[in-house]
């Protein structure tokens, strides 16, 4: 159980795992999500289910290196196993034919993005997708996303597509077509402007919201975000939330909660992996 | 015969405030003896009709007298699968000890059952070589239980001792539920809950962890696979006052806090992964047992200062006595009749003080419990840097939501039949606090012990009530 079957390195510091867990590839449904812990010392920390291949019985991972947890477990091999692994979590995306969709995908949030991307187009509809990281070496997917959409590519430095960040292509394709609907996934900051350009053309959006959580079952409330002035838990509710909906400036606060914890636990473990400068 | 209990050990006040360690420290031999003694082996036993289990009391007291300290636990296990735990947490001053004769004397204070019932369970994890034989598994009837609280261990330690092959599923990744997640090590060490589970296990039982019943096992597959389900998920969803600044950083649920230092362990954080906040000046709202455990946490974890804030006054506290008494000697501070307005924060969104507002005591409301009504223009602010509201909790929706025609009642509870626990739906029991709202481990181990019997009446076709 839970054992790493596969682990590719697809961008800078991000690795792309497949995991064995029979129930998590026969259960999982796009936009869900499963917490894992690493080791008996380990914290719980959700990541999102990017695909599954249930005849296998195996699920898919795509994980950024941002702390210490992340960073223990790119180091993990295949053949390693991870201590627990809990879910399927949270609700599906909201699949149905809507017509023209925009997908926005920010760094690793385009792994999020992906089984969306593969449901909406099995429903029926017209997607385009819009993929966004600071330079080419931190994009990922691409191909996969070219297979089933029309991708148009964002990067700071203009290293790959265009020049500038995912709201300057969202400006760009409103102005030229007409979407019903879009979803934007990608670090907070990028999905509250999402949300912003989205509002600017009356474009529903959907986003999927990574607070900082525990058990992942409704009964900690540590991901309780403001949706529409009520308390709502991101795991139970969520984790996706219609984006005009959210308070973004109260959720971007709380995300930065345990940073300076984060970063003790960060520089020990460096330390301790020989890693440090 | 001596009138007071004989005392029992506790580490000092000084040193206990910024320790885990657990705060009582047990009988000695001697002093059980001693105390067993006290018991007047009386005709009537009225203890017995005081314990939702219906432990033999005097049988297991009289068998320790005795020096029988082996045949005492086995009495002991024959009632209660967690006597370790029952014997630390139980409110036996509102159970059992409550109707004890001795206690009805004059200046006399009744028999420490739950002491002794420590005691001798201790006394067996040291010096017995527990052998259990696996009976789970010979009959061909499966239950499952959902949740590994103090109910569905019971129902699934019960059913195991009847032959049933059980298996258990848990959310978490250690069995034991509120056990292991709500109450502090400080009071419970999780050890003992180590070992009755092991004990647990012992007979037989399947524990599926990390296993959500609902997201990673469908409902239906549950209903189709098993000829019966219990379901004790409990109620562990966080209340929240919901007055303005609830979402600053720094304001817990105390499910959140109490989940991170025991669960998780955040107390020993960087040497474990999962932080928390310390605060220096800390508010804990409510003053139930969950608030004294919060706040005895918070101190124990480097808190200044302390205070427990409840809107009536200490006569209408629900916190058991002693664990309120331990609170007081470790220098926690109670503001009585007081209840937070608004919460205040700095430019960060980090909790700096709330706003509270004084109460007064007004006719009994629909509970029975004087009404506290606020005091115009008495508000006031007092500093603190962290909250942990601990104001109770309503049902898990998880599973609940994925259940189709499983009842519920007006508060969102599982409407199940107080007496054997059964369901709207064929072949379904429910107990504990998913059937009740809040209350003890006990009273949650009752409802487990009960469903288990009416389970084994209607899987042997004794009984059904589903049969229109």
């Amino acid at each position: 159980m839970n054992e790493i079957v596969k682990k590719v390195k697809i961008a800078e510091d991000v690795f792309d795992f497949w995991i064995h867990s029979p129930s998590v590839s026969k259960e999982a449904r796009p936009g869900q999500f499963v917490v894992i812990r690493l080791h008996e010392k380990g914290e719980r920390i959700p990541l999102t289910v990017a695909d599954t291949k249930p005849e296998e019985g195996l699920f898919r991972m795509v994980v950024k290196v941002v702390g210490k947890t992340t960073h223990e477990l790119s180091l993990k091999k295949e053949g390693d196993t991870i201590l627990d692994v809990v879910g399927p979590l949270g609700n599906p995306s909201e699949i149905e034919n809507y017509g023209n969709v925009l997908l926005v995908g920010g760094g690793v949030g385009i792994a999020t993005l992906y089984p969306i991307a593969k449901a909406l187009k099995e429903a029926g509809n017209n997607i385009t997708t819009v993929l966004g990281a600071r330079t080419k070496d931190y994009l990922i997917m691409v191909d996969e996303f070219k297979e089933i959409s029309d991708v148009l590519l964002v990067t700071d430095d203009g290293s790959a597509g265009m020049k500038g960040v995912v709201t300057d292509a969202m400006d760009k394709l409103f102005r030229e077509r007409k979407f019903d609907i879009c979803w934007a996934v990608g670090p907070t900051i990028m999905m509250k402007f999402c949300t912003l350009k989205a509002r600017e053309f009356g474009v529903p959006i959907w986003v999927s919201l990574n607070p900082i959580m525990v058990d992942g079952t409704g009964m900690c409330g540590a991901c309780r975000v403001t949706v529409s002035g009520q308390i709502k838990f991101a795991c139970v509710d969520g984790p996706e939330f219609r984006g005009e909906e959210v308070d973004w400036d109260e959720l971007l606060k709380r995300l930065a909660q345990y940073r300076e914890q984060e970063k003790i636990s960060y520089e020990r473990f460096l330390k301790t992996a020989g890693e440090s400068e | 015969m001596k009138n007071r209990k004989t005392p029992m050990k506790e580490q000092s006040p000084e040193s206990r405030r910024r320790n885990f360690e657990e705060v009582a420290l047990g009988y000695t031999l001697e002093e059980a003896l001693e105390e067993a003694q006290r018991c007047l082996q009386c005709p009537t036993h009225p203890c017995v009709s005081g314990c939702p289990v219906e432990i033999d009391i005097p049988g297991f007291i009289r068998k320790l007298r005795d020096g029988k300290l082996e045949e005492s636990y086995r009495i002991l296990k024959s009632y209660n699968n967690l006597p370790a735990v029952c014997g630390r947490v139980c409110p036996q001053e509102v159970q059992c000890e409550s109707r004890c004769v001795v206690g009805k004397m004059k200046d006399s204070e009744p028999v420490a059952i739950g002491r002794l019932e420590r005691f001798v369970a201790d006394w067996a994890a040291e010096n017995l070589e527990e052998d259990v034989k696996p009976l789970a598994g010979s009959k061909k009837e499966k239950v499952a239980v959902v949740g590994s609280g103090p109910a569905g261990l019971t129902a699934a330690a019960d059913l195991a001792k009847m032959g049933y092959h059980v298996d258990i599923f848990e959310a978490f990744h250690k069995p034991g539920g509120v056990l292991v997640y709500g109450i502090p090590e400080f009071r419970l060490p999780k050890r003992i809950v180590e070992r009755e589970v092991s004990y647990i296990r012992k007979l037989g039982v399947n524990f599926h962890l990390n296993t959500v019943v609902g997201k990673t096992v469908k409902v239906k597959e549950l209903l189709s696979e098993y000829d019966a389900v219990f379901i004790g998920t409990g109620a562990g969803t966080p209340k929240f006052m919901g007055i303005p600044g609830t979402n600053l950083n720094g304001v817990y649920s105390a499910n959140e806090f109490l989940t991170r230092v025991n669960l998780m362990k955040a107390y020993l954080f960087p040497e474990y992964d999962t932080p928390i906040r310390v605060g220096k000046k800390v508010a804990v709202i409510g003053a139930g047992n969950t608030a004294m455990d919060a706040a005895r946490s918070a101190l124990r974890l480097g808190a200044e200062k302390v205070y427990i804030v409840y809107r009536r006054t200490e006569r209408e506290m629900p916190a058991r006595r002693e664990e309120y008494h331990h609170a007081l000697e470790e220098g926690i501070e109670f503001l009585w009749l007081t209840l937070p307005i608004r919460y205040i924060g700095d430019a960060n969104g980090n909790v700096e003080a709330m706003e509270c507002v004084r109460m007064e005591l007004k006719e009994a409301d629909g509970s029975g419990r004087p009404r506290p009504v606020p005091i115009e223009g008495s508000n006031f602010v007092l500093e603190v840097d962290m909250v942990i509201e601990a104001i109770g909790q309503g049902p898990n929706r998880v599973l609940l939501s994925e259940f189709p025609g499983l009842e519920l009642n007006e508060r969102g509870y599982i409407k199940a039949d107080e007496d054997t626990g059964a369901t709207s739906v064929k072949g379904v029991f429910a107990g504990g606090d998913i059937v009740t709202g809040a209350a003890t481990v006990i009273k949650a181990m009752g409802a487990g012990k009960k469903a288990a019997q009416f389970i084994h009446s209607y899987l042997t076709g004794e009984w059904n009530p589903w049969q229109k």
